[in-house]
C-alpha cells in the first residue's frame, strides 16, 4: 500500500493484518468465513431486495396519487414477502417447445452476474468481502454477463416477443457499456487504483474531496454519464426497452412463470443496487461520512426542514402521515446506526438517495426508442465521455503538475 | 470440396394481439418485420363482434339504445345521443330546450371522460405509466357527476328518444361546475407531466404522419382528421341539437413539434379539445332553462313513418352515424351503424409501412380505437 495524494491508510493496514477477509489470502479458516460472509452478503442483498421492491411500490403509489400496497403487514411492508411466496408456490411452466436446459438455466445466470458483483463492494473499511486490486473491472466484467443469461432467456423460450425483447437487450447492453467503462477513466485517473477500497481512500477528506466535486464540471459530467449507462445497463426506465411492457408484452421474461419469473425480477433489483453502489464508491465518497462542519451543517439541517416542512404539507392523507412519521423513527434507528456505524450507515444514506432518483425516474419519464437509445449512445454519451477523460487529464496535470516521467522513452 | 454455409435471414410474422397490452381491447395485428422494422400491418378484427346491428332489428326502437352504450364503451353518452337523434329525426319528433342543454352537458362529458382514458393509455403506450392514474382519478369524478344523473358508471342508457330518462338531481349543476373549475387546473398538470415532456415529443413528433389528403381519403374523422389540420368538426359544421349556439374553437393540429398530422399532433387535439369542451360545459349550464320539459311526449309504442335517414354526429372518436330503414312498425327494418374508429383503423396500414414496432405501438395510441365500436 502506497500513498496516493496524502491519503492516510493507517486504518486500512490494522485490517491488513487480519487477512481473513481478503479474498487473496486464503487459508482453510480463510475459505470457511468467506462461506459465511458469501452467505451474510447475500441475506443482505435478498432482505434489501424486498424493501426495495416494497419502497418501489410505495414510491410507485405516492407518485401517482395513491397508497400503494396497505394490507400485509403494516403499510404493506411485507407484500413483498407474501408475493415471493406466492411465486414460490405457483407452478413452474417451460412451453412445449422450449429449449429446457437453457430456459432453467437463464434466470440463475442473470442472478449471479447481479450478485457475484457485491463481492468487491465496500459496505464498509472493513465490511467487504475482497478488496481486489481490480475491484471495478471485475464487477464491469461480471455485471456484463448478465447479458448473456438475457439472450438465453429470448433465445430458449422459442417465442417471438421475447427474442425481440433478448436482441434489445443484447443491444443495450454491450452499447451502454462503453460510455459506462469510459466515465469510470476520470475517476481512476484521479485515484490512481482500481480496488475499491482504494477508491473510497482517495476521496478521504470531506465533502468536497468526494469525486463529484472535484474537477468541476468533468467529473459532474462523468457522474451523469455513469449514471444514466447504469440505467439503461439494469434495464431500468426511461431505457426499459427489454422489457418494455406495451411494446414486448413482457420481454425476454415472457415465458417465465413462478420461482424463475421472481429470479428475474430479484436480479433486476440486486443489479440495480449494485450499480447505486457502485456510483456511490466512485462519485459519492463511498462510506465516508461527508464531514460537514460549522455553516454547511447548519445550512443543510435548514434545508432538510424545508423539504421535510414542504414535504408534511403536501400530505393530505392520515396514513402518509403515519408513514412519514414511521420514516421519521427509521431516520432515528439510522441515527442511532450511524453512532455505532457510521460507515455503513453513510453507505446506505447514500445509495439510497440514489436508488430513490432511480425509483422516482421510472415513474415520471416514458420510454426511449431503441434508435434514440443508440443515438444517445454512440454519439452523444461515448464522445462526451471521450473529451471528458482528456478534460480530466488536463485539469488533473494542472494540479498536481506534469509528472517528471511522463514521457516514458 | 467446401461448403458454404450462408445465415439466411428472413422475414417473420408476428401476431400482436389479441391479447396484447397495448391493442386497445381484442385488436389483432399481423406483422411481418426486419428485426424491429414493420414492413407489413394487417388488423385483424372481429374478436368482439356482438351483432349489434342485427339486435336492433328484432327489437324496438327503445331496445336499441342500451346495445348503443356497448359500442364506444368508453363515450356511451354519445353513441345514445347519435342514435336518438336517428331515430328523431324518422319519426319527427321535437326535442325539449331544456333536454338538449343537458344532452350536450352529458356529450361533452362524455368527451372528456373518453379524451381521458385516450390520453393515459396513451402514456401507457409510450412507458409512463403515472399520467394514466391521474386521467383515470379525474374520469372517476366524471362517472360520479353520470352516477347522480342515471345509475350507471359505464353502460348509462341516459337518453330516450325524445329526450334523456330523467331530470338532473338537486345540486348537480354546482358539483359540474365545481368540477370543471377543478379540471381545468389539472389539464395543467397534464400538459406539464405528458404533453410537453422532452421524450415524449421525440417519440410522437413526425411519427404516424397522415397528411390531410390521405386523413379525407381514407374517412378519418374526429381528432385523426383533426390533427391533419382539416376543420371538421359536426358540432360546427352541420350543428345539430343546439350546438350554434356555443362559441367554442375547434383545435386542430399545427405540427408544431414535427410535420402536420403526426402523432403528437392528434395527441395534442385531444388535449385541447378537452379544454373547449369544458367551455362547452360552462355556457351550457349558465344556459340551462330552469324549467321545461327533460323528455318530449313520445308514445310507448314508437311507430315512425316510412323512410329512411341517416344522422351523423360528433362522438369522441369522430363521425358516429346511424342509418335507420322505418318499414312503419315499431321495430327498425335496418339498423347500421357508421364507426368512426373502424375507418380511424383503416389508416393504419397506409402509415405504418417501415416504421419501428415501438412507433407502431405509438400510432395506434394516437389513433384511440375502442375496440367494442369497431367490431359492434
Amino acid at each position: 500500500m502506497q500513498e496516493i495524494n496524502g491519503v492516510s491508510y493507517l486504518t486500512k493496514q490494522i485490517w491488513t493484518d487480519a487477512t481473513w477477509l481478503r479474498f487473496l489470502s486464503l487459508n482453510e479458516l480463510g475459505f470457511f468465513l468467506m462461506l459465511i460472509a458469501g452467505v451474510l452478503v447475500l441475506t443482505f442483498v435478498l432482505a434489501y431486495g424486498t424493501f426495495v421492491v416494497w419502497a418501489e411500490r410505495k414510491v410507485a403509489g405516492h407518485v401517482q396519487d395513491r397508497l400503494g400496497p396497505m394490507r400485509v403487514g403494516w403499510h404493506g411492508w411485507l407484500q413483498t414477502l407474501a408475493d415471493g411466496i406466492k411465486l414460490m408456490m405457483k407452478e413452474d411452466i417451460y412451453p412445449t417447445l422450449a429449449d429446457k436446459p437453457l430456459f432453467v438455466l437463464a434466470p440463475p445466470i442473470v442472478f449471479l452476474s447481479a450478485f457475484v458483483g457485491y463481492a468487491v463492494v465496500p459496505f464498509s473499511q472493513n465490511a467487504q468481502m475482497a478488496d481486489l486490486d481490480i475491484g471495478v473491472l471485475y464487477i464491469m466484467a461480471t455485471a456484463s454477463l448478465g447479458v448473456i443469461g438475457l439472450i438465453m432467456a429470448g433465445w430458449a423460450s422459442n417465442s417471438k416477443w421475447p427474442l425481440y425483447g433478448a436482441m434489445r437487450s443484447a443491444a443495450l447492453t454491450v452499447a451502454y457499456g462503453i460510455p459506462l467503462g469510459l466515465s469510470i477513466i476520470p475517476v481512476l485517473m484521479v485515484a490512481g487504483s482500481l480496488s475499491m477500497q482504494d477508491l473510497v481512500q482517495s476521496q478521504n477528506g470531506g465533502i468536497l474531496h468526494w469525486n463529484f466535486f472535484r474537477c468541476w464540471p468533468f467529473m459532474p459530467l462523468a457522474f451523469i454519464i455513469f449514471f444514466i449507462s447504469n440505467l439503461a445497463e439494469t434495464n431500468r426506465v426511461p431505457f426499459d426497452i427489454a422489457e418494455a411492457e406495451s411494446e414486448l408484452v413482457g420481454g425476454y421474461h415472457t415465458e417465465y412463470s413462478g420461482v424463475s419469473f421472481s429470479v428475474f425480477f430479484l436480479a433486476e433489483y440486486a443489479a440495480m443496487y449494485l450499480a447505486c453502489a457502485v456510483t456511490t464508491t466512485l462519485f459519492l465518497g463511498g462510506y465516508l461520512p461527508p464531514d460537514l462542519s460549522g455553516i454547511p451543517l447548519i445550512l443543510s439541517l435548514a434545508l432538510l426542514g424545508i423539504f421535510l416542512f414542504w414535504r408534511f404539507k403536501t400530505f393530505h392523507d392520515r396514513s402518509q402521515v403515519s408513514e412519514a412519521i414511521f420514516c421519521a423513527i427509521l431516520v432515528a434507528a439510522i441515527t442511532l446506526l450511524w453512532g455505532v456505524w457510521p460507515y455503513f450507515f453513510w453507505f446506505l444514506a447514500k445509495t439510497g438517495v440514489l436508488l430513490y432518483l432511480m425509483l422516482h425516474l421510472r415513474w415520471t419519464l416514458p420510454r426511449l426508442r431503441i434508435d434514440q437509445m443508440m443515438y444517445m449512445c454512440w454519439k452523444v454519451l461515448t464522445p462526451v465521455a471521450f473529451i471528458n477523460i482528456l478534460g480530466t487529464g488536463l485539469w488533473w496535470m494542472w494540479i498536481t503538475g506534469i509528472p517528471k516521467n511522463w514521457w516514458p522513452y | 470440396m467446401t461448403r458454404k454455409r450462408e445465415f439466411k435471414s428472413q422475414e417473420i410474422y408476428v401476431n400482436m394481439g389479441p391479447q396484447h397490452p397495448s391493442t386497445h381491447g381484442v385488436l389483432r395485428l399481423m406483422l411481418r418485420t426486419d428485426g424491429e422494422i414493420v414492413s407489413d400491418v394487417a388488423p385483424m378484427i372481429g374478436y368482439l363482434h356482438r351483432c349489434a346491428e342485427k339486435y336492433g332489428e328484432s327489437g324496438t326502437y327503445q331496445m336499441m339504445i342500451p346495445y348503443t352504450d356497448r359500442m364506444d364503451y368508453l363515450a356511451g353518452m354519445n353513441c345514445n345521443w347519435a342514435y336518438c337523434l336517428a331515430a328523431e329525426k324518422l319519426g319527427n319528433v321535437v326535442v325539449p330546450e331544456r333536454a338538449e342543454y343537458i344532452r350536450i352537458v352529458m356529450g361533452e362529458l362524455n368527451r372528456i371522460a373518453s379524451h381521458l382514458i385516450a390520453f393515459g393509455t396513451y402514456g401507457l403506450d409510450l412507458g409512463a405509466f403515472t399520467p394514466f392514474f391521474y386521467a383515470l382519478d379525474e374520469r372517476e369524478k366524471i362517472l360520479d357527476l353520470f352516477e347522480m344523473v342515471c345509475g350507471a358508471r359505464l353502460t348509462y342508457s341516459y337518453f330516450r328518444i325524445g329526450g334523456v330518462s330523467q331530470d338532473l338531481p338537486e345540486g348537480w349543476e354546482q358539483r359540474c361546475n365545481q368540477f370543471i373549475d377543478d379540471f381545468r387546473l389539472r389539464m395543467k398538470e397534464f400538459n406539464d407531466l405528458l404533453s410537453h415532456n422532452y421524450i415524449f415529443i421525440k417519440r410522437t413528433a413526425d411519427v404516424g404522419v397522415i397528411s390531410p389528403a390521405m386523413a379525407i381519403d381514407y374517412g378519418c374523422t374526429g381528432p385523426v382528421l383533426r390533427g391533419s389540420g382539416v376543420r371538421w368538426d359536426l358540432r360546427i359544421d352541420e350543428a345539430y341539437s343546439l350546438y350554434d349556439r356555443f362559441r367554442f374553437q375547434i383545435p386542430i393540429g399545427r405540427g408544431e413539434k414535427g410535420a402536420i398530422g403526426d402523432s403528437w399532433d392528434r395527441y395534442m387535439v385531444r388535449i385541447r379539445e378537452m379544454e373547449q369542451s369544458c367551455d362547452i360545459i360552462k355556457q351550457a349550464l349558465r344556459g340551462l332553462p330552469d324549467t321545461g320539459e327533460y323528455r318530449a311526449k313520445v308514445p310507448k309504442v314508437f311507430k315512425p313513418p316510412k323512410g329512411e335517414v341517416y344522422v351523423r354526429s360528433e362522438s369522441s372518436k369522430g363521425e358516429l352515424g346511424f342509418y335507420l330503414i322505418s318499414d312503419g312498425t315499431d321495430r327498425p327494418y335496418r339498423v347500421k351503424a357508421r364507426s368512426p374508429s373502424l375507418s380511424n383503423l383503416c389508416v393504419l396500414p397506409a402509415i405504418s409501412e417501415g416504421m419501428m414496432i415501438a412507433d407502431l405501438v405509438a400510432t395506434l395510441g394516437s389513433l384511440d380505437i375502442v375496440m367494442g365500436e369497431i367490431d359492434r
